[in-house]
């Protein structure tokens, strides 16, 4: 996982590598003071050398511009290492995510690739920035600090190394244990805020039924509960800073003790005192941020074992190896089609489906929730693999074409479909992104969506929300449809694409694709029975079988299901009103 | 550990947070003023402690090691005596700060909680419109990011303030009194630190600024790339957005590195200019020591440099939550806005009662009858009528507008009688929904009247009406819980027997069969694990078990496909069955048998009548039934 992270490092290998050594030449520099600084009070102020004074006092103010540039520097090169790696990893995973087919998309949703993509990679971008540089320079400290009081007082100097020991077990332990207390704390926290989610999205039922008591004392019980837990969970951290200050003052007292001693036998100087003393606050701390980073790590691994799932997950539809680059006509046949959903799933969707479609006929798919229909449909442009049998486009197994090639000539305007940020004719674009502005107007037209885009102020530069939210539902759809027809395919799918389109748009749209497009063949999935019955066949799918096929008329005679549908749809002219709110 | 550092500080922004801290502290002090002063007092010991100690130091070298060095004697006690004493000195100070941090884990979780219930406790009074006007999202960040940066600030940045402007006074004095020039010196070099913090803290700032509008508009590409996704691969775009994608994060890349840099710089910075601060003392007071005319010791010079050093991590401290508290501050004063938002009212006194027949007519009884009544109190007459309750609602002449001069409906006129099934159709903001929301008094009406069973509704108590009047609404809303819980919840007190019934009545029973732990299966995440079918059913049966006389069923069935919609529909019509029912629905099965069906549109009503009748008028109904266009 580490390695695959890594590998994200790039064009900032360097900043990798210079943070941490100019990180080292900081501590090198902070180590160095303390002992000039013990030279002036020996030899300089205990001697009467103003002279020694003037000239280490010189060198320390070198080793503090020595330190200020390294600091500068690691901090300039900790801050590109770490946001260029931030940056790495989110192109690669956004790369990556590119190429996944609709079954690795399903296994993620899509709030959870939104996390890792955000959150999860900030995290990881802290931590690596705190590795880099507090990670090289807290231990290098505490080794450097060691050294120097081993160098000056071996005798003293084990007092250290006690007092660090001591510590790194106790804040070790406290952390530990915290951490787990912790996992807990914040999942009942989650759980806590999802109940004000509720309330604040439910708040109408919640009035509705009359239960605001009960959602406040419900809402007080957990609050309760989770503010016992949090005490309890805090008062395992208290402890940390006083006995950290314990450790200072312990260590303090100690070296002044002892210190002494060795002073008066004139085996230690009161300089170097004062330098055992400098280097006391130098361990400890360090050894303070160490766990700090401790903690950090372990809340980031999380993270990234999230992010090197997304890196390495490989998608499950590529191209053949010699693709075929051109698709003949639009004619669609289904052989023995299984097909279900994930590898290992026992219940197929589709089952035994065969289904010949003649290059520009209008087929129409009925069924209810569930059925499949858009499972079938799905299959065309190879957005999923079947599971046996084969799905033949022009003539040529699916899996034989370039997948672009495929999808160009396939075109499914989606049942839950999007329009991106930008304006109309951007949007349109997508289908073709060098089409004229008379040809977008011309596949609106067929979409029927010119009358309402014409009403807009801007026209056709009317600007589109994120998610298409300032224009409504049906002329979402609408444009949704004039986008893909922009691609000219040899197949066009609409599932479920007129639901909101009220009845008369729905039968010109239709009306325009028989006389405008009559070379491409329209697979058209529907509730109403009214958008398909002037279709050339209707299929009528009952729980991923086919349960049968034929006109209108013939249906009505021989089919139960679509007979039932069709009654239930008040006598054949099912209008149904403006979308829903 | 990196915070988010807050953009520079600007005047007005203290002026308001002074307003609010007062109003916190205000509060605070009210429920904790006892543990505040405990903390007070122990943060001021933990310091004497702390600078004792460090005083110690001066008279350590001075007092015990020089003596015994000059005069050669050996003896240690009173050396020893004194390392006791300063030990004692610290023992307390450690046992006051593990005090006063014990205290505050008490305080701010304490703290937090209480601002959480009272939160919710009012959000939970505040009428409908509260939760129209505002966006959810800023609603649940009271309770997330305000209230965390509340407590924080509670717990952290008070105590450090306290401690921090305590030890710069003490270190301060206590810098004067061992050497009035060594404390000049080092007063300049805070003024330097003062000058790089501030240039360095704003150039951070400025990216930071930028990092943040950088981080917006990328996290809004991603956004809108993972949700439409599926669109992306069947147009084949995979390039372009990533093209796009690469431009985006590269404009973020380019103002993190930026602040991040100056942040980065900052600590170094500080630290070096400490460390030159501390040169200038041991080269200063090594002369001064050497020239002996300031009476400046060596051991006073030890202590001092320890001084200097204490002297700047209290400062950058101080600055540092300067900043935090202002943004609590700005946390809590959204905090407060909910809490002064208006609750709703409730001034009704009608209220709902179970009731028997008697030969004198209705009677109050205490058990549950199955007969409700309205208790009617006449105050002009002091008498009380007791009135059954049917599910007649009458509009008289309604006018409504949710903002002044927008008026959304215009002159409604209904007349729903007991057990009739009264439908609206119309375009999407031609005011359908907005009639429902006046029946359960959600808004209340600008002009005319409403009546139920006769009583003007805004004479009922609201809880009364609302438990009259059952809802399905499109968007269904299930809670956190079990199946039954959701279904129960139109009735707390409902059997297993009655929930098992309402099931059936609305047709969920079949698929709550199905699932893993049938009627114990947890709910969660507003039902994700359910289809929105599924949950339209148990939408249906959470009304069911209410029993209510009258009926709103907001497009209640538009998630369920036409031929699962008839299976349920004989639920629906026993649901429906003699009581009043408004239906909101596009689909023209749901309203064919209405008894009467009014035709909406620009908030008025244009037809009226019921199915045959309207078909027979030729208008506009017709025109949407058929999809013909009239020739008038």
């Amino acid at each position: 996982m580490i390695a695959r992270l890594l590998k994200e490092v790039k064009e900032f290998k360097k900043d990798v590598c210079l943070t941490p050594a100019f990180m080292l030449l900081e501590v090198a520099m902070e180590m160095i003071i303390p002992l000039l600084m013990a030279s002036i009070i020996d030899d300089g102020v205990e001697a009467g050398d103003m002279g020694h004074i003037f000239k280490v006092g010189g060198l320390m103010v070198i080793a503090a511009g020595i330190g200020l540039y390294a600091g500068i520097e690691g901090g300039r090169y900790g801050a590109r290492a770490s946001t260029g790696f931030a940056r790495n990893l989110r192109q690669s995973m956004f790369e990556n995510i590119q190429s996944f087919s609709f079954a690795n998309i399903d296994r993620f949703s899509q709030s959870s690739l939104i996390t890792r993509l955000t959150t999860d990679v900030t995290n990881l971008q802290n931590s690596f920035q705190m590795i880099l540089r507090i990670g090289a320079r807290a231990p290098a400290s505490v080794i450097v600090a060691l050294c120097m009081s081993f160098y000056i007082s071996p005798e003293l100097a084990q007092i250290y190394l006690w007092a660090a020991l001591v510590l790194a077990v106790v804040i070790g332990f406290i952390t530990v244990r915290t951490k787990k207390v912790f996992e807990q704390v914040f999942k009942k926290y989650d759980e806590l805020n999802a109940s004000v989610q509720e309330n604040v999205s439910g708040i109408r039922v919640v009035k509705a039924f009359v239960r605001e008591e009960y959602e406040t004392a419900k809402f007080h019980m957990a609050s309760e509960n989770l503010c016992r837990m949090f005490i309890r969970a805090e008062r395992n951290l208290v402890g940390m800073m006083p006995i950290m200050q314990g450790m200072v003052y312990a260590c303090i007292l100690l070296i002044s003790w002892f210190g002494a001693k060795l002073i008066v036998a004139e085996t230690l100087t009161t300089g170097e005192l004062m330098s055992l003393l400098a280097y006391c606050m130098n361990i400890l701390f360090s050894l303070m941020m160490l766990s700090m980073i401790f903690v950090m790590i372990t809340m980031s691994v999380a993270s990234a074992e999230r992010v090197t799932e997304v890196l390495n997950e490989k998608s499950t539809i590529t191209n053949p190896k010699e693709p075929v680059m051109e698709v003949a006509d639009g004619a669609v046949d289904f052989i023995k089609v299984d097909f279900a959903y994930g590898e290992g799933a026992a219940e197929n969707v589709l089952s035994d489906i065969n289904l010949h479609i003649a290059s520009g006929e209008m087929i129409g798919i009925i069924g209810s929730t569930g059925s499949s229909k858009t499972s079938l449909v799905n299959l065309i442009p190879r957005l999923y693999d079947v599971k046996s049998g084969q799905v033949l486009v022009g003539g040529v197994n699916v899996k034989d074409y370039d997948i672009d090639t495929l999808r160009d000539e396939v075109a499914v305007v989606l049942q839950n479909n999007v329009l991106f940020s930008g304006t109309i004719l951007d949007n349109l674009r997508w289908g073709d992104p060098n089409a004229s502005d008379e040809d977008c107007a011309r596949a609106c037209r067929l979409a029927c969506a010119d009358e309402f885009i014409e009403g807009f102020p801007d026209g056709y530069d009317t600007y589109i929300e994120q998610g298409g939210t300032n224009v409504s539902g049906g002329q979402r759809q609408r444009l949704c449809i004039a986008r893909a027809l922009l691609k000219k395919p040899k197949v066009l799918i609409l599932d479920d694409s007129t639901s909101a389109v009220d009845t008369t748009t729905d039968a010109n749209i239709r009306k325009a694709f028989r006389e405008e497009i009559p070379g491409t063949t329209k697979i058209i999935i529907a509730q109403r029975v009214s958008s398909v019955q002037d279709a050339d066949r209707i299929v009528v799918l009952d729980d991923g079988r086919i349960n049968g096929i034929g006109t209108h008329q013939e249906l009505l005679q021989n089919n139960a299901i679509y007979r039932d549908v069709y009654e239930s749809q008040t006598g054949g002219s099912s209008g149904d009103f403006d979308e829903p709110e | 550990m990196p915070r988010p550092r807050a953009q520079q500080v600007s005047k007005k922004q203290i002026i308001d947070s002074a307003g609010t801290m007062k109003r916190l502290f205000a509060y605070l002090f009210k429920y904790y003023g006892i543990q505040f002063a405990v903390v007070f007092v122990c943060i001021i010991i933990s310091v004497l402690a702390n600078v004792r100690g460090t005083l110690f130091m001066q008279r350590l070298i001075d007092d015990y090691v020089m003596p015994m060095v000059r005069s050669g004697s050996r003896d240690f006690t009173p050396l020893l005596l004194a390392i006791l004493k300063v030990a004692g000195f610290y023992v307390v100070g450690i046992a006051a700060s593990l005090l006063y941090n014990l205290i505050m884990v008490y305080v701010s979780q304490g703290a937090q909680r209480r601002f959480r219930d009272e939160m919710f406790d009012h959000m939970e009074k505040l009428p409908v419109s509260y939760f129209d006007r505002h966006k959810h999202g800023d609603i649940m960040s009271f309770y997330t990011n305000d209230i965390d940066t509340m407590r924080q600030m509670i717990s952290q940045s008070i105590p450090q303030m306290i401690n921090a402007s305590f030890t710069v006074v003490s270190v301060l004095v206590s810098m004067v009194i061992l050497s009035i020039p060594l404390t000049i010196v080092t007063l300049f070099m805070i003024g330097v630190t003062f000058a790089v913090t501030k240039y360095l803290g704003g150039m951070s700032a400025k990216y930071f600024g930028a990092q943040q509008a950088a981080i917006a508009n990328l996290n809004g590409n991603i956004q809108e790339m993972m949700n439409g996704q599926k669109v992306v691969k069947v147009f084949c775009h995979e390039k372009e957005s990533v093209e796009e994608f690469k431009r985006l994060n590269d404009a973020l890349f380019e103002s993190a590195d930026n602040a991040n840099k100056y942040a980065n710089i900052l600590m170094p910075a500080n630290a070096q200019i400490g460390n030159i601060s501390y040169v200038m003392i041991a080269v200063v007071g090594g002369a001064l020591a050497l020239s002996g005319w300031t009476g400046l010791t060596l051991g006073k010079l030890a202590s001092f440099l320890t001084f200097n050093k204490s002297f700047n991590m209290p400062i950058s401290q101080v600055s540092q939550q300067l900043n935090f508290i202002v943004m609590a501050m700005a946390g809590a004063s959204r905090i407060f806005g909910l809490m002064d938002e208006k609750p709703e009212v409730d001034d009704g006194y009608v209220t709902l009662v179970n009731a028997k027949e008697t030969d004198a007519g209705l009677v109050e009884c205490s058990e549950r009858t199955g007969l409700w009544a309205w208790k009617h109190y006449h105050k002009a007459e002091g008498t009380t009528t007791y009135t059954r309750l049917a599910g007649n609602v009458v509009f008289d002449d309604v006018d409504f507008s949710y903002v002044p001069d927008k008026q959304v409906l215009h002159h409604i006129s209904i007349y729903a009688n007991e057990g009739q099934k009264i439908a609206f159709v119309g375009a999407t903001g031609a005011g359908k929904t907005t009639i429902t929301n006046l029946i359960n008094r959600f808004y209340d009406v600008s002009d005319g009247k409403i009546r139920f069973d006769g009583i003007n509704v805004n004479k009922i108590k609201k809880s009364a009406l609302r438990a009259s009047l059952g809802i399905v609404l499109q968007d269904t809303h299930l809670f956190t819980g079990t199946v039954a819980d959701n279904i129960r919840y139109g009735k707390p007190d409902a059997t297993d027997e009655e929930v098992v019934a309402a099931a059936r009545l609305a047709n969920a029973e079949g698929f709550i069969h199905k699932l893993p732990q049938g009627y114990d299966t947890m709910i969660t995440g507003d039902g994700a694990n359910l289809s929105q079918g599924q949950r339209q059913l148990l939408a249906i049966a959470r009304a069911a078990i209410a029993d209510p006389p009258a009926l709103i069923l907001d497009e209640a069935t538009s998630s369920i496909d036409t031929r699962t919609e008839k299976i349920i529909q004989d639920g629906m019509d026993r649901l429906m069955h003699g009581r009043t029912t408004f239906v909101i629905a596009h689909r023209l099965s749901t309203i064919r048998n209405s008894d009467c069906i009014m035709v909406m549109d620009g908030g008025r009503i244009i037809e009226r009548g019921d199915h045959d009748d309207l078909i027979a008028q030729k208008g506009k109904y017709y025109q949407l039934y058929t999809g013909k266009v009239v020739n008038a």
